[in-house]
């Protein structure tokens, strides 16, 4: 039952002093199982008389697929099915607004098995179930793929030349002044511009212009991708998985498979990290076809090797970033332009990355252009605020420049130009409730910023915007006959906000954080939700909680009525109890939640409240990140010695898993600067397919990483939660770049910084 | 169907016979041996445990020279004080492949017969100039550690031989070892470039003896005499240590791949060179 | 293919169970015994999810073949708590919030128990240099660092 859109005129935020769970740090309900080793991931699940599914993939990175033959594999005994792309229904052109990004369909429904073309290598081609995992790979090994080899284009670059070996042969870029006459790599172009862009740069008095590359870098999540699935002879269909959205996963595979969603039930595993890259889906639709075909559940894993080939990474770019100034820092123009490798199907965030590139700015005349282009590589997902890191760090070491030539500090440059509540943003809405000033004052106030520095030692900072959105969750809350509550959602726990449901639950009933479970319900036992991402979970399904919640207290008091038999009106709710008011009823002790329920057969029936919704309002958030670092000068070698992060989360339901995502962020960002990207050779095969040489920070690579928790709450949150998972990984790639040109004196704009790459400037300097 | 036999034998001799066989691998640690059989690199019949021969697990002295058992980990070196006191540059040079968890396991034997040319344990076993004792159908035979690589992933040995220990020799006084690598991060990496650096000294702290191993630089691992001698006679000056970076980058012939540049990797090495050249000095009781 | 019979002892209890030669320590523990918990990240040894404890080692389970566990003594996470009473490392990953997604969390609870056995009292860059082989990619490790030296200071009360 679909209910109010949005919160704002809610007046919850009225004070610290009236929260009692909110802000608190309870040890998370579902711990017990995680440091046990007793929870249930991906892999850790079994159906009786499973199959094992194993994936042939692309040896090429472009070829046409000329002929499958799999009769050998079908004929080798223990094999119980062999797939292809014939398998599937041809799907038109279809949008889902699925979550991080709109997905064509179509493309995922190819992504997922090759059709006519493989498009990268590792691309999916066909796949087997077996009794054993050895059948299924010496299966494998007899399916007879006939490839006509084409020419394979990598670099974003070189797929936008002249010339350029074509991915798709009906690609015409769309969003240009005229349809192009010929297909290309270029899916489309996106511009956003505002003001008059030759007026500003004429009208400034210093111009500071560079380009930038950075690299296809992968979320990195531990856990590779897992499923079991059965379809059976009814048709119905079990999921299992790990991914960001039971539902997604629901809707992916109906389509898929050209199915009805009803017929499907996905149950979620635990998720060992998505970080975005779990907001698609790759393994359980041939599952599901597998077991169609075999007549048994059929459970699939992909090796690590797997998930660096054949997920998506995030996009490499080329970027150009063109910053005018008046001599006091006030930016008069600015012009960007950004061309991402999407890989094998259109769909980079370079939308986003537009959007966001220059959100931390008021700038009266910009231009942002934005390229789209396809490139034989695997298919580009989400990865922590898509596009928008790859953007910043080309703004951000710009705007480094522009201060160091204006001798201006970084910071006041940043506050010179910072846009406030009232601004209208980059991307178009206006700004309210933001709290980006104060992430640059907390900054300045740190005893970090006022330390010096030692030899070969450089500091930097940048600033980072993410918009965070609301969208659909369902909620429901449940009372237990001993007063006890149960809070059922459907959004995967990524990060810990299992224990902010239960708390935000708690909080609003009025009773212990102890009495309330939290729990994750298949796609069968809760209504619809959008997937967890985008920062949504604590701001729209915790919503979703809270507003169940005073269902539930409506209910409550309605009884507590019943049961004094006086008016509605004359019983309020207080402290988890219900007081009864009536003058003539002066004796009435409170009613407790435990009474009530004790008795609600009596009274009418079970408890309970459930709320869907749409929700609005999401907060943006802003962060400013600074970060020390040392050279060792003769191996260029990088230590990072000091990260100091602030951000404004409107309010932390739980400080520590707070901060926990802005840890994470930061470490995923400085892995991007420093080690991280994909490496391809000249067969456009990715050389360093696991996690030895694709390198990840590991925990000698850090130091502490301080968070700095600033509140400007959200009016549209109950509690004024804004979204805080995606931001801290947006500056640090630009702080640690800028920390670098600190330290060396030299501008390096090609990420990943390297030690090679380090030492080769500095030779280049000295000589 | 790969029919994969797993043996654990409990004597040399029982190893060589089992060795004999067609496909059949020697494994102490495993822990590249694993790797490459999961990746399809690697496709055994029989794989030849070393772990139960008796003594092949374990350091002992003998006159002054440490005989290491072949299937001994690096965290086992680790923890032998003396081994420790004497051969420092050996020790943190197995103590440095992989993580803790590899170190638990890894062995100096298994890493150099793995030959990979970047092998951590292989330049600081060479500058202390280890020997290996090898076993094989025809009886024992002593090979210094430089000459079992010979190219990447290949080794001097004939079929059914295998390395039972490794001998590190009697130290004078006034000895030491240090072993140096470059990651691009702290731990967990592959070494771009890698030198083990061992050095005695007179009382007058002149150096009397000298040996560098170079790693990453080559096909297989250097000796590199003649960054050795550039220090022989002097008390580590600049000059020496001038001497002794060009001469080691003189030796170099790396690759460029997804590591490192050839270019890079000359000029680490003459870098790494002199500092664990300083660091062995220092530990010999040279002044800083 | 003939499977081999192994004969070890897991968290203190001897059990048994037959094993392809080829089939690691790793795919034993969850296939063959139920032992879920110790995980597969990367089944090459670079990223510790697999972590167990063999005699008295921290070892990456995915490098050990299945039948070099005969005789040999196995500690798991599933051993880690006694009965329903958690480790003092469990307790404070719990208290500091020192997982979120947890999938890496089995092998750091590992490997910090092996670090903790043989160095009651580290320092950070100590704790920082032995973990290094467990990657953790959703807290950036501080929380991690924090809980370990934590349940140092408080195995080390417990001593005295």
């Amino acid at each position: 039952m679909s209910d109010v859109l949005d919160r704002a005129d809610i007046g919850h935020n009225e004070g610290d002093d009236h929260l009692k769970i909110v802000g608190t740090r309870p040890v998370r309900p579902d711990g017990a199982d995680k440091v046990t080793g007793r929870a249930a991931y991906g892999a850790d699940f079994n159906m009786p008389g499973q199959l094992v599914g194993k994936v042939l993939r692309s040896p090429h990175a472009h070829a046409r697929i000329v002929s499958i033959d799999a009769r050998k594999a079908r004929a080798l005994p223990g094999v119980k099915a062999v797939i292809t792309g014939d398998d599937f229904p041809n799907l038109a052109d279809e949008f889902h607004e699925g979550g991080e990004a709109a997905s064509n369909l179509r493309d995922m429904a190819m992504n997922v098995i090759a059709r006519d073309k493989a498009l990268y290598h590792g691309h999916a081609v066909a796949a087997v179930a077996a009794i054993s995992s050895a059948i299924a790979d010496e299966a494998l090994a007899l399916i007879n793929v006939t490839y006509e080899v084409l020419p394979h284009v990598i670099e974003v670059e070189d797929a936008m030349a002249e010339g350029a070996p074509l991915l798709h042969r009906h690609m015409f870029t769309e969003g240009l002044e005229a349809r192009p006459d010929k297909p290309s790599n270029v899916a489309k172009r996106n511009r956003i511009a505002r003001g008059d862009l030759d007026a500003g740069f004429a009208a400034a008095d210093v111009i500071v212009e560079g380009r930038y590359t950075t690299k296809a870098t992968h979320q990195g999540y531990i856990e590779p991708h897992a499923t079991v699935a059965s379809w059976a002879a009814d048709g119905q269909c079990n999921v299992w998985s790990s991914s960001q959205g039971q539902f997604m996963v629901r809707t992916y595979c109906a389509k898929v498979l050209g199915k009805e969603i009803s017929d499907i039930r996905v149950t979620p595993a635990e998720i060992g990290g998505g970080f975005g890259g779990k907001t698609v889906v790759y393994l359980e639709p041939l599952a599901l076809a597998l077991s169609r075909e075999s007549g048994h559940p059929v459970k699939m894993v992909m090796s690590r090797e797997e998930v660096f080939r054949a997920t998506g990474p995030t996009s490499g770019a080329v970027m150009h970033v063109k910053l005018g100034a008046k001599t006091d820092g006030t930016l008069t123009a600015a012009d960007v332009e950004l061309k991402y490798q999407a890989g094998a199907f259109p769909g980079s965030p370079v939308g986003a990355g537009s959007m966001t590139a220059l959100a931390c700015y008021d700038i009266p005349a910009f231009r942002i252009t934005g390229y789209d282009v396809v490139t034989n590589t695997p298919k580009v997902a989400a990865y922590r605020a898509p596009g928008a890191p790859i953007s910043a760090f080309a703004v951000e070491s710009a705007m480094d420049d522009l201060a160091l030539k204006l001798g201006i500090d970084p910071i006041a440059l940043r506050e010179k130009n910072a846009v406030r509540n009232g601004t209208k943003a980059s991307y178009g809405p206006t700004y309210q409730n933001i709290g980006y000033l104060e992430t640059l004052q907390a900054i300045k106030d740190t005893e970090h910023y006022r330390t010096p520095l030692g030899p070969n030692q450089g500091r930097g900072m940048a600033v980072g915007f993410w918009f965070n959105v609301g969208g659909e969750s369902t909620a429901a809350v449940n009372i237990n006959e001993d007063g006890t509550a149960v809070v059922v959602t459907g959004n995967p726990d990524i990060g810990g906000s299992r224990a902010s449901m239960a708390m935000m639950a708690a909080e609003t009933l009025g009773i212990a954080v102890e009495k309330v479970r939290p729990m994750v319900a298949d796609t069968a036992s809760i209504g619809f939700s959008m997937l967890t991402g985008g920062s949504r979970t604590t701001f729209a399904t915790g919503m979703a909680v809270v507003q169940s919640a005073e269902k539930v207290i409506a209910e409550l008091k309605r009884r507590a009525a019943l049961i004094w038999d006086v008016a509605a009106d004359h019983v309020i709710w207080k402290d988890g109890a219900a007081y009864c008011l009536d003058p003539a009823k002066a004796d009435e002790k409170p009613l407790t939640l435990e009474a009530i329920a004790g008795q609600s057969a009596r009274t009418g029936g079970p408890i309970t409240g459930q709320t869907s919704l749409n929700a609005q309002g999401a907060g943006p958030g802003f962060a400013a990140h600074l970060c020390d670092v040392e050279i060792d000068p003769e191996t260029g070698h990088v230590t990072v010695l000091r990260y100091t992060a602030s951000q404004d989360v409107g309010r932390a339901i739980h400080p520590a898993y707070v901060e926990g995502q802005i840890q994470g962020g930061v470490a995923q960002g400085v892995g991007w600067a420093l080690n991280e990207e994909y490496i391809f050779d000249r067969d456009g095969h990715m050389e360093n397919a696991g996690f030895l040489d694709y390198r990840v920070p590991v925990a000698s690579d850090l130091p502490m990483i301080d968070a700095i928790l600033v509140e400007v709450p959200n009016p549209r949150h109950p509690f004024g939660a804004k979204g805080v998972g995606e931001v801290p990984i947006v500056p640090p790639l630009a702080a640690v770049a800028n920390a670098i040109r600190q330290a060396t004196g030299v501008r390096m704009a090609d990420l990943p910084l390297s030690p090679p790459k380090i030492r080769a400037v500095l030779d280049a300097k000295g000589a | 169907m790969s029919q994969l036999d797993y043996l654990a034998p409990a004597t040399p001799e029982e190893a060589v016979k089992a060795l004999g066989a067609a496909g059949a691998r020697p494994m102490a640690g495993g822990t590249d041996l694993l790797v490459q059989l999961r990746a399809g690199r690697a496709r055994p019949d029989v794989i030849v445990d070393l772990k139960r021969i008796a003594g092949a697990i374990g350091i002992r002295e003998e006159a002054g020279a440490f005989v290491i058992g072949a299937a001994t980990p690096g965290a086992m070196l680790g923890e032998h004080a003396a081994l420790v006191k004497a051969w420092p540059g050996v020790v943190e040079a197995a103590n440095l492949i992989g993580s803790t968890q590899v170190q638990g396991r890894a062995t100096l034997a298994g890493n150099l017969c793995n030959a990979s040319p970047a092998a951590d344990s292989v330049p600081a076993m060479i500058a202390a100039r280890a020997v290996c004792v090898v076993v094989g159908p025809a009886g024992r035979r002593e090979v210094p550690v430089e000459a079992i690589c010979t190219a990447p992933g290949k080794t001097s040995l004939s079929p059914g031989e295998f390395v039972l220990e490794i001998k590190l020799p009697p130290r004078p006084a006034r000895a030491s070892d240090a072993y140096l690598r470059l990651i691009p991060r702290t731990e967990m990496d592959i070494a771009v470039a890698g030198a083990g650096v061992n050095l005695a000294l007179d009382a007058q702290g002149v150096i009397t003896e000298a040996h560098v191993g170079l790693g990453a630089v080559a096909p297989t691992a250097l000796l590199v005499p003649e960054a050795g001698q550039a220090l022989v006679g002097s008390k580590l000056d600049e000059a020496a240590l001038a001497r002794l970076d060009a001469a080691a980058r003189a030796a170099c012939r790396p690759i460029s791949d997804k590591r490192g540049t050839a270019e890079y990797r000359t000029k680490i090495a003459g870098v790494l060179a002199r500092r664990a050249a300083a660091i062995a000095y220092q530990r010999a009781g040279g002044a800083a | 293919m003939s499977k081999q019979h192994v004969s070890t002892t897991v968290n203190g209890d001897p059990v048994e169970f037959l094993a392809d030669p080829g089939m690691t320590l790793l795919d034993a523990l969850r296939d063959e015994l139920d032992l879920t918990g110790s995980k597969e990240g990367c089944g090459s040894g670079d990223c510790g999810a697999c972590s167990v404890i063999l005699d008295g080692r921290l070892v990456c389970s995915c490098l050990v073949l299945a039948p070099e566990a005969e005789g040999r003594r196995v500690e798991t996470i599933e051993g880690l708590a006694h009965g329903s009473r958690l480790h003092p490392l469990q307790q404070k990953f719990l208290e500091h919030a020192a997982l979120q997604c947890g999938f890496c969390t089995p092998g750091l609870l590992m490997a910090s128990k092996a670090l903790l056995d043989v160095n009651p009292d580290p320092t950070e860059t100590e704790v920082r240099y032995w973990l290094a082989g467990n990657l953790c990619r959703c807290t950036g490790y501080d929380k991690i660092v924090r809980a370990v030296m934590d349940a140092a200071a408080e195995l080390r009360q417990e001593r005295v």
